[in-house]
Formats: structure tokens, sequence, C-alpha cells
């Protein structure tokens, strides 16, 4: 487990805090506590540690509670009365001291076999004690460790023993204690850690996997980074800079105006993306109107609506998946539907299948079909064709701007429309909209000036 | 004053194997003994699998990976720097800082571009969220989170909602809202739930869907509406510090990297662990892929920043120079993926010639180390976060 005490918060200083609080004659006063019918020892009240806090550390009370709340959360104090709201209440709520044995950053890692030891205890020592969530672990450590059940159940049994041996109130706080580091180190809310045979299997499982895979050849892969970094090389800004110029550095905006979701005549560096691969052409909204226009010449349009009710599912609300998948079922796949797409029998099966129960995925295979049917056939049709051409020829080529012939004077830096806009309520007072509040929430926001 | 009640070792030479490391008190034969954790778990195997012991285990383990290391070797036949010989030389960059974002009261941890390419959000360490403009220098919504150290915040696809989480190891999605009287935390709603802080989080392709990772050891997907975990990803051995969307076409996979050193490449529909990348010699703070997806990058405690081929199955480059001791905390790659733009903790960004392998320039200007960079999505600017409380846009 790594520290992220020692990146952020600091074990370090937690720890110093904490034994700050326990000094002899600058440390916290400490009481005797009532658990029941036992005398809890060296306690103290959730107010004490406020107190304490905000007067060593001349701070305000809300930072008191914050600092105080991570001591109770990274497990140095526990609360006796309700171990398992690891909070700190500013109040007459009783808490102790950790001892350094539990504090996290000694007892480290907390192993399935320390756990198991522990849920071993609880059980032998009284039946039904378990939690639920305890009780679910039990077995399922059982289960996983199942070759060291002999050593967990002896375990258990001889520290109880010993612990017998132990005067009451000892034995009462010793309890406490173990259970408040549980509490943290094994939270409620589902958690996992492996030890050393579970990770070795793992490794082991995946190194195999590995071994079976297909490999290619470094020639083959490193010329592919050649070659894309010089594909792309003229449209990268930071290197080759960008027409009409870098609105960061001229504080003009027109290269986003000319370049927004949707315009009348879109850039040639933009039309010359499309042909560097197909998914750079389904990326840009006007590329993909351009390939529907083309593909509807062609008679092949259901294609590409069908690719895109499939990513609608994919991403789209859980809660619309079922509705999603019979429309998309009825317009697509069903026999004599409106728009039906051609996929082999095979994927059609698996997928008619799927569709008795449907899941997120359940169009995967259908989807990818169809994506790479149009990546292979009509995609590259589409860029020798003469939509494309034109396409190109009438792009737009801007002119680089100068640079100012008053370098001090700067360009006023205009706003642009928030893309959060298109869900703001919009008020009817003064009968004036907000501003060209873009509709769509699901498109890239697009607001330009 | 703190309990003595009874005195036990916490660390110390292991009665078995002598090694100095964390103990275990447990008992022998009613006898109390000190062991290390490796040693109790040895002798708790005793009945491990059919005459399988720990040890025999471990040998097998080691014995595959070095069989792997020799079928990954057996198809390397050039080095990336070979194969870039051909190209030319880079210049030395004419980026500078064009904008600093003041605001943030404390160190800023993590930031993100929105889609329009000049807003983006930021995080900090005591609490705050702010979204900006980032060209007109507008901080247009402010968000205090109740937790501090908000380690990872995105934008979200639509631009009208934003992520963060840390150490409060949950995920929150805030739809903004341009009522400059609403209290944009009231509208929060938590989705992901971990069991230890979040490190990292990202929209998938629509606002629809989180992914988080944490340093409970696990990535997780979450469905954003009802806040239903989709689909969880075990595999590291310890924190995970960062995660990154592959841009390929079917969409499907992810990279992690974490304290364990290892990089990860899950596949996000069956939660399995699709390959795995050991190379560092320290915790790797942050991974990114390369625009075209079929290779990823990622920057480490160790000084360095390595480069992985997907296809090869292996890595292909270190960026690395012995002037350069502090660690990397982030990564981010130019539009064409020929510039690799990493963020250290001695203060600066070192840009690299990713195909060459050189250090093109190195950016100076913060006060204090660098969390993130990021290029923004039409390439035209880098922004970096920093410890110094403030943002940096350079281009």
């Amino acid at each position: 487990m790594k520290e992220w005490n020692i990146k952020c918060v600091n074990s370090f200083s937690m720890e110093k805090v904490i034994v700050a609080m326990q000094d002899p004659d600058m440390g916290m006063k400490m009481r005797n506590q009532r658990l029941l019918i036992t005398v809890i020892p060296h306690a103290m009240t959730g107010r004490d540690v406020i107190d304490w806090l905000i007067q060593k550390y001349n701070i305000c009370e809300e930072e008191a509670l914050h600092v105080g709340g991570m001591l109770v959360r990274y497990g140095y104090i526990y609360p006796l009365k309700e171990p398992r709201s690891l909070v700190l209440r500013a109040d007459e709520t009783p808490y102790r001291f950790q001892t350094p044995y539990f504090w996290t950053s000694t007892r480290w890692p907390a192993s399935e076999l320390d756990y198991a030891i522990y849920l071993a205890k609880k059980n032998i020592r009284k039946q039904g004690e378990l939690m639920e969530y305890e009780k679910e672990r039990y077995s399922l450590l059982h289960k996983r460790i199942n070759h060291t059940w002999d050593f967990v159940v002896m375990q258990a049994r001889e520290q109880l023993r010993a612990s017998k041996q132990r005067r009451k109130a000892d034995r009462i706080v010793l309890e406490c204690q173990e259970q408040a580091y549980w509490l943290i180190n094994r939270p409620p809310v589902r958690s996992l850690t492996l030890h050393y045979s579970a990770v070795l299997y793992h490794t082991i499982e995946s190194c195999r996997r590995a071994l079976g895979r297909n490999r290619v050849k470094s020639s083959i892969c490193l010329e592919g980074f050649v070659k894309f970094s010089e594909q792309y090389q003229n449209h990268d800004p930071i290197m080759q800079g960008c027409l009409p110029s870098n609105p960061w550095i001229s504080d003009d905006t027109a290269h986003w105006t000319m370049n927004s979701e949707i315009v009348p005549v879109p850039t040639r560096l933009r039309v010359e993306r499309w042909s560097f691969s197909f998914m750079e052409l389904l990326n840009d909204p006007i590329g993909r109107r351009e390939f529907m226009t083309y593909l509807e010449k062609e008679f092949s349009a259901e294609n590409l609506c069908f690719w895109q009710a499939c990513e609608d599912i994919r991403h789209g609300e859980s809660s619309k998946i079922i509705q999603k998948v019979e429309d998309v079922y009825k317009n697509f796949l069903a026999p004599g539907a409106a728009r039906w797409v051609n996929i082999d029998s095979k994927t059609m099966d698996k997928t008619l299948e799927g569709i008795k129960h449907p899941h997120r995925f359940v169009m995967d295979d259908a989807q990818l079909h169809i994506y790479f049917l149009m990546k292979k056939d009509s995609y590259p049709r589409y860029l020798k064709s003469d939509l494309y051409k034109n396409m190109l020829a009438k792009a737009i080529v801007p002119q680089e701007t100068k640079k100012s012939v008053f370098p001090f004077m700067r360009r006023q830096r205009h706003s642009s429309p928030s893309p959060a806009q298109a869900v703001t309520q919009v008020t009817e007072e003064d009968g004036r909209a907000m501003g060209a509040g873009k509709a769509g929430t699901n498109s890239a926001a697009g607001s330009h000036v | 004053m703190c309990d003595q009640t009874f005195v036990a070792v916490t660390f110390g030479p292991c009665d078995s194997c002598s090694k100095a490391s964390p103990l275990m008190n447990i008992y022998i034969k009613n006898e109390p003994i000190n062991y290390c954790s490796f040693c109790v778990e040895m002798m708790a195997c005793q009945g491990l699998q059919k005459g399988e012991t720990l040890a025999s285990l471990k040998r097998e383990c080691d014995n595959l990976k070095k069989k792997l290391e020799e079928e990954r070797g057996k198809l390397n036949d050039v080095e990336l720097h070979q194969v870039a010989e051909k190209t030319e030389v880079l210049g030395a960059l004419s980026v500078k800082t064009r904008r600093v974002l003041k605001g943030h009261g404390n160190k800023v941890l993590c930031m993100d571009w929105c889609k329009d390419r000049r807003r983006l959000v930021s995080s900090s360490q005591d609490g705050k969220v702010i979204v900006w403009d980032a060209f007109t220098l507008n901080k247009e919504h402010g968000i205090t989170l109740p937790c501090t150290w908000v380690m990872a915040c995105a934008y979200a696809p639509s631009g009208c909602a934003v992520a963060c989480g840390g150490l409060d190891n949950k995920c929150s999605v805030v739809p903004l809202s341009l009522d400059k009287t609403e209290n944009l935390a009231a509208k929060k709603k938590s989705v992901a739930m971990h069991t230890n802080y979040v490190s990292g989080c990202t929209f998938t392709n629509s606002d629809m869907q989180l992914l988080t990772c944490s340093g409970d050891g696990t990535c997780a997907l979450w469905d954003v509406e009802s806040g239903q975990l989709l689909q969880s990803f075990h595999g590291h051995t310890a924190d995970v510090l960062s995660l990154d969307l592959a841009p390929s076409e079917t969409g499907n996979t992810f990279v992690s990297g974490g304290c364990d050193k290892k990089a990860n490449v899950w596949d996000m529909r069956s939660g399995q662990n699709i390959q795995s990348f050991e190379s560092h010699e320290s915790d790797i703070n942050c991974v990114k892929y390369y625009p075209s997806g079929d290779a990823f990058a990622s920057a480490s405690d160790d000084a360095t920043c390595r480069f992985y081929d997907l296809r090869a199955d292996r890595e292909v480059a270190v960026y690395q120079k012995d002037s350069i001791i502090f660690g990397a905390s982030t990564v981010d790659f130019s539009l064409s993926g020929r510039l690799l733009f990493a963020g250290y903790n001695d203060y600066t960004i070192n840009a690299w010639d990713v195909l060459k392998g050189t250090r093109v320039s190195v950016l100076f200007g913060h006060e204090n180390r660098i969390s993130r960079v990021r290029v923004s999505p039409d390439g035209t600017a880098l922004c970096s976060a920093s410890w110094d409380n403030t943002l940096r846009i350079w281009a």
C-alpha cells in the first residue's frame, strides 16, 4: 500500500500531532470512561480533542474539526461507543488513542490472513457476532485461502486463549483497538487486497495469457509512429503554428471561429484530415454529414444510421437501453425492417439471442461488423468521389495574420457562450433568450464568437 | 499515556528469515513469536495445491516472466531512435507562457480541458474546483467541496458538467449552471464510491459514464445517472494513480498506472487485464495514450518517462537525462504525437522528441512542482497546473 500519506497527507505529521496530544505535560487531559459496566481508562471526549487542537495550533473550530476528523479517519483515534461511525463529534462522545501497534503506517500490509484470523476470533468468541458483510467476507476468505484454514483457526484459538489471561479491562481495550483497526482497513464497503499466493497466481495467469498473444514486429510498429507523426505534423499547432494565427498568441479567435463544429465551409486542413482515417471522418460532425450524404447516394445510409444508433446505446443512459435496443431491432434488424442492415448470419443470430436480455454491449458485434464494412468499402470510395474532391477544392485556406504593427496594443479578448448554456433555464423576464444557446446536450460543445 | 497494556514488537528482524520488516505477532505451540508477513504466509500455506509451496509458485512466476521477456525480445528487430534517424531534427520550441490563471488559494492538483478548446476545470488542495474561460481569464464557476485534496477533476464531453473527487473517496458530478445565485455544490451528485482516495477520473465518450481510479488499488466504471457500478478492474497490487481512455476505433480499452510500478491495459467490457508492463523503477504517476491509440507514455518517480508500444507489447523508449533527478508527475502528447510534454517535481516542464528520444525544450516559470500538463483538444496550447497555486497556458 503506497503511503499516499507521504505524498500529501503525511502520516508523519499526523503521528506528530498524536504524540503531542499524549504528552504528559502539554497533552490532553484523560479520564476514565464507563462503557457499559466496565471502566475504560485513558479516554477523552470529542470536545476535549477539538479544544486541545484549537489551543495548541491556534486554529478555528472548523479547521480543528477537520484535522481531528482525519485523525479518526486514519485510525489514530477511535470512537468507543459507535465504532462504525468514524467521525469526530465535538461533544461528550468518548474516544481513545489507537495503540502504535495498530497504526496504519506500522502495521502494513493488512493481509487477508490477518483479517481471516480476526474474523475467526470474533466468530469463535461469540456465535452470531459477525455482521452481515463480515459473514460474507468470512466465507469468501474460507474459499479463497482454504489451504491456510487450519492455520487461521489455530491462530484464532491461540490468540483468544492468550487474551483470556489478561485483565478484563485490558481485554476490552484490546478488542476495541482491534475492531477499530479493522473498521479502517476493511471498511464495510467492498475493497480488495491480495496476499502473496493470490498475487502470484494472478501474475502467472496474466503471463500465460501474454505469452499466447500475437505480437507485431518492432520495425512495423515503429514505422507506424514515424508515419503518423509525419502525417499530422502540419496539423500540430505547437509545432507548425496554425492559420490564421494561434488564438492564445494573437488574442484573435478567428482560428476557432473557422473551425467551429458546424461551419458553412470547412478549412482545407480539416477536410484533409478526413482522409487520414475512417475515425477522423466520423469524429467530425461535418465529415459525418458529408459521408451520410454520400451513402444516401449509394443507398447504404442505413449502415451509418445503425452505427450511430448503436453508439447511442453504448454511451447513453442505462435507463434507456431497453427501449433503444428495441427501436434498433425494429428499424434495422427485424425481417422486413425499413432500414435493414446486412449482417452475416452468425453475428445476426448471436445479436438476436442477446436482444432477449438487452444490455449496453448487446449490439457490439453487429456494430463492429457494420463499422468495418463501411471502413473497408464505402470509406475508400468516398475519398475518391467527386463529393469529397469538391469539398477539398472549395475548402478555405486562411491567410496568415501578420503580426500587429503596434505590438504593444493588445487585442480585446472576447468571451464566448458557455456550453453549459444549453441546459440553463431561460428566464423570459426580458423576453430575450440568453445568447445563441446550442441545442443537443450530447454533441461536443462548440461555442465560439 | 497511550496503552502499553501489552508490549508488542511491530518492526524488527523476523524470527524466521531475519530480514528487518513489519512484524506479525503469532503463536506457535503457545509461544508468541514474531514473523514477517511473508514468512507467516509461507508457514500458513503448508497445503497449497498438491505439492506446491509458495516458493515453487514464485519460481514458476519468475520463469514465466523471463520467458515472456524472451518472446517480446524476439520481434525486437529495430529501436525507435534508429527508425527515427531519417526524420528531421526539431528546433527549439518557441513556446512561452501566454496566460497565468490565478485564483486558487492552494496547490492546484488537477485540470482538464473542455471540448470547446478554451475552457478548463481545475481542482486544488483546499477543496475548491474552478471552471475558467482560460482565454479571457474569467472564472465562470466555483465549487467548494467539503473535502480537501481534490486530486481528480474532469470536464464532461457536453461541457455541461464537471466531475471531481479526492480524499473523500468519492467522485461526484456537478452540473454547471449559469445562474450566479445557485450554489453548485448543492447540486453535486455522488457517483463513484471507493474505499480509498480517488486519484483520477474521466468521462467516457458521453456524460453518462465515469471511469475512476483509486488508492484502493482498483479502477471502476460507473453509470452517472444511477451511481451504479458497471465494472470494476482488479489487478494492481497498490494504489492506482492515473488512467487514460484509448482513442481507438472500437473505444473499449483504457490504461492505468500505479504505485506497483505497473501499467495495465484493460478491456472495459469484461474487466479483464489485457496487457501489463512493468519496467519503471518506481511509482507510475501518470499514463497517457499516443494519439493513434497504438502506444502510451508514462511518467514516474524514477525521473523517467517511458513509451510503450501496444502492438509490439514492449517498452520502446525511455526519456531520461542525467541532469533530471526529480520525479516526473505528468505527461501529455502534442497533437501529432511527435512531442511529449512532461511535468516534473523540480518545477520544470520538459518537451521530448518522442521519436528521437532527445529533449527539445525546457519550460521554466512555475514556482513549485507540476501536478498536471494537458494539451488543449485542438493542440493549440499546453496547460500546466502546479503546487504554486497557478495554472499556465503555453503556446
